[in-house]
């Protein structure tokens, strides 16, 4: 018998048991889906956590103030007062930090803006003129304010696309008076959005001179929250951490790291520790989708061992004719492969489908597919199928022509 | 007349659990090219083991089958396969038609697994005209008649020109009508010179063959002569007297 003729043979009993071989293919379909978009919602969940850790800016070093040794990370990011603008200050590019591009304090408050009868309620951000650039903070219109009006606590303000948008509509705001919590600023420049990142909406901020931050709104506390630090590039930030680490140490007049009243973090420390959160959830996930393909297999299994009665009539009635074990062998594999390989094929579109459909509603976190999950879940459903499938058959195909026969 | 089939003391003992059962106990047999044997005996003399045995379904515990001068009982399993397709065809009681294959497709069957692909519909459908039933061709066999599922079942055993057809009670399930007309089929393929084995426990079935085989519990109790093949299914009175023979 040809390959051809066990394919016709084999599709031919396909379509005539359309119920038992849509049930396979069901089996099959729904692990591979499963799969797929379980994979996909974790993997979403992780590129969107990096995204909005990526979003905060370009090789960023962030000095938190506050010591690892009284609550780290978790408890007392923020909570001490011991970064000054004076620390800022000494952080400057400079012969003692050649690895830093750019710094800026940053001070930060809720704040209620106001543009004629419109009134937005708003994060007012405070910082020097590289924060913005820093911060991957493009100008859609009009100008940064400038190191003069840093100098000069000048009341200007530029504006983030989300309050430009609820302050101005459709009129242009550059060159528009505001007012920020019932001190007049002067918009200079606006934003280009830069979208969602995580929860938090980037785009709905309004950013001044930090003196102007703390002269006219938010006061001075003789403190900043946090200062920014640019590396030159990414393989230098392992240098910048080290060059900002020892010149704040001198600044505090510290002797020793261990004594360190601050914390920095990169992008990448803060990037480890959310992957060790998403990876949980992934692998979590992946668990579940585990179990369904499992389940789908044991579908399938069932499915073939209650037609395994009927199959070794058939088998009987094939020898008695002159079929040999490998006409059957060969049939059994190729209608256990095409069922799989078609509800694998189905499950993959499906679980693609329904990733799309899961973005579509969900909103924030897009699920993505990726390649691996799709490949992992077609070798194990196709492996399953060719398995369940073909086991049974092929065990029937071992029986003497005259005992398949006898089977009732 | 050339030796087709011949049985040397064969033996075939089945295992249930630990208890054996002799369904053969050393059956000696011969029979020539262009018989028409008919194989009598009680139900659960041993008809069946026997036949399956002759068709290459089974394999005797002790003893020799030689088909055609050749010792079968010990060829491989492919070797089976090959004399099953080419060499026997098998007509079963309960007709043992695939249910999912139209009456054609299921003629065709021993046609593909020899391997022939030219013109394999057509010797198909003329199996099926042979036998009365070309018109049946594209029908499943839910949708036929007993006879007619017997029937395609007969073309099936003959499409490849075997040597021998051995039929298992062929006309157990089927009502009077139906059972003249295969019976009168048999008896014109030996007519056209075929080797028929028949198994029957029928007197009146039996009466179409040339010669009857009784056995009883898994012994030949009586071979009967071998007939000239002129007498063979010519004349019924005489095979009806020959049944009484010895
Ligand atoms: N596969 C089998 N396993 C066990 N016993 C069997 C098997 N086939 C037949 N037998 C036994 O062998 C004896 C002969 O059976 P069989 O050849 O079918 O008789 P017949 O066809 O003459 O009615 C019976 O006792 C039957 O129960
Ligand atoms: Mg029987």
């Amino acid at each position: 018998m040809t390959p051809v003729e066990a394919l016709r043979i084999a599709l031919r009993v396909i379509r005539r048991h359309a119920l038992r071989s849509g049930l396979t293919m069901l089996g099959v379909l729904i692990g591979v889906a499963a799969v797929i978009v379980l994979v996909a919602v974790g993997n979403g969940a992780r590129l969107q956590v990096a995204r909005s850790i990526q979003g905060l800016g370009t090789n960023l070093l962030i000095v938190f103030p506050g010591s690892a040794s009284s609550g780290g990370i978790r408890l007392g990011l923020g909570s001490a007062n011991t970064l000054t603008v004076a620390n800022a200050q000494a952080l400057r590019p400079g012969p003692l930090d050649p690895d830093v591009r750019a710094v800026s304090p940053e001070v930060s408050g809720t704040v209620t803006a106001t543009a004629g009868s419109r009134n937005w309620t708003t994060t007012l951000q405070g910082g020097w003129p590289p924060l913005a650039s820093m911060r991957d903070y493009h100008l859609a219109a009009g100008r940064m304010f400038t190191w003069a009006e840093v100098n000069g606590a000048a009341r200007v303000a530029v504006l983030g696309q989300t309050v430009a948008q609820n302050l101005f509509g459709s009129v242009t705001p550059v060159g528009q008076p505001i007012s920020i919590d019932g001190t007049p600023f002067t918009v200079v420049g606006v934003f280009a959005p830069k979208g969602a990142a995580g929860r938090v909406n980037e785009d709905d901020l309004v950013e001044v001179p930090l003196t102007a931050a703390q002269d006219y709104v938010l006061g001075h506390s003789g403190h900043v929250q946090n200062i920014y630090v640019q590396a030159t590039s990414a393989g230098s930030i392992p240098y910048a951490e080290s060059e900002v680490g020892a010149i704040l140490l001198d600044q505090h007049h510290l002797s020793s790291p261990a004594q360190a009243d601050f914390q920095i973090l990169t992008q990448q420390n803060v990037l480890n520790a959310a992957t060790s959160v998403t990876g949980t959830l992934t692998l979590l996930l992946g668990a579940v989708a585990a179990i369904s393909l499992l389940v789908g297999g044991i579908g399938v299994m069932n499915i073939m061992l209650v037609t395994v009665t009927e199959r070794t009539r058939e088998i009987g009635i094939r020898r008695a004719v002159g079929a040999r074990r490998s006409d059957l062998l060969a049939q059994f594999l190729i209608e256990a492969t095409v069922l799989s390989v078609l509800g694998g094929a189905a499950g993959i579109l499906t679980g693609y489908l329904a990733s799309m459909a899961l973005g579509r509603i969900a909103g924030r976190i897009a699920p993505a597919v990726s390649g691996g999950s799709v490949l992992l879940a077609a070798v194990v459903s196709v492996g399953v199928g060719l398995v369940f499938g073909f086991y049974p058959a092929a065990r029937a195909a071992r029986l003497t022509p005259m005992d398949a026969l006898r089977r009732e | 007349m050339a030796e087709l089939l011949r049985f040397e003391r064969v033996v075939k003992t089945y295992r249930i659990g630990s208890v054996e059962v002799e369904a053969l106990r050393g059956v000696d047999l011969s029979t020539d090219a262009g018989e028409f044997v008919a194989v009598m005996g009680p139900s659960g003399s041993g008809k069946s083991t026997l036949v399956n045995i002759v068709a290459c379904l089974d394999t005797p515990t002790r003893g020799r089958y030689l088909l055609a001068g050749e010792d079968v009982t010990r060829l491989e399993d492919d070797r089976l396969a090959a004399i099953r397709n080419r060499r026997i065809g098998l007509v079963f009681q309960g007709f043992n038609l695939l249910s999912d294959a139209t009456a054609l497709q299921n003629v065709e069957l021993p046609l593909i697994y020899a391997g022939r692909r030219r013109g394999r519909i057509d010797r198909a459908m003329d199996a099926l005209r042979a036998v009365g039933v070309a018109d049946r061709a594209t029908h499943l066999p839910a949708e036929l008649s007993g006879g007619q599922q017997q029937r395609v079942a007969i073309a099936r055993a003959l499409v490849n020109e075997p040597d021998i057809l051995l039929a298992d009670e062929p006309t157990g399930n089927l009502d009077s009508v139906s059972s003249g007309e295969v019976l009168r089929l048999l008896e014109g393929l030996h007519g056209a010179g075929k080797t028929i084995v028949l198994i029957t426990h029928d007197p009146d079935v039996a009466g179409h063959a040339s010669r009857i085989i009784r056995i009883r519990d898994g012994l030949v109790t009586q071979a009967g002569p071998s007939a000239p093949r002129e007498a063979a299914g010519a004349n019924r009175a005489a095979s009806g007297a020959e049944s009484g023979i010895r």
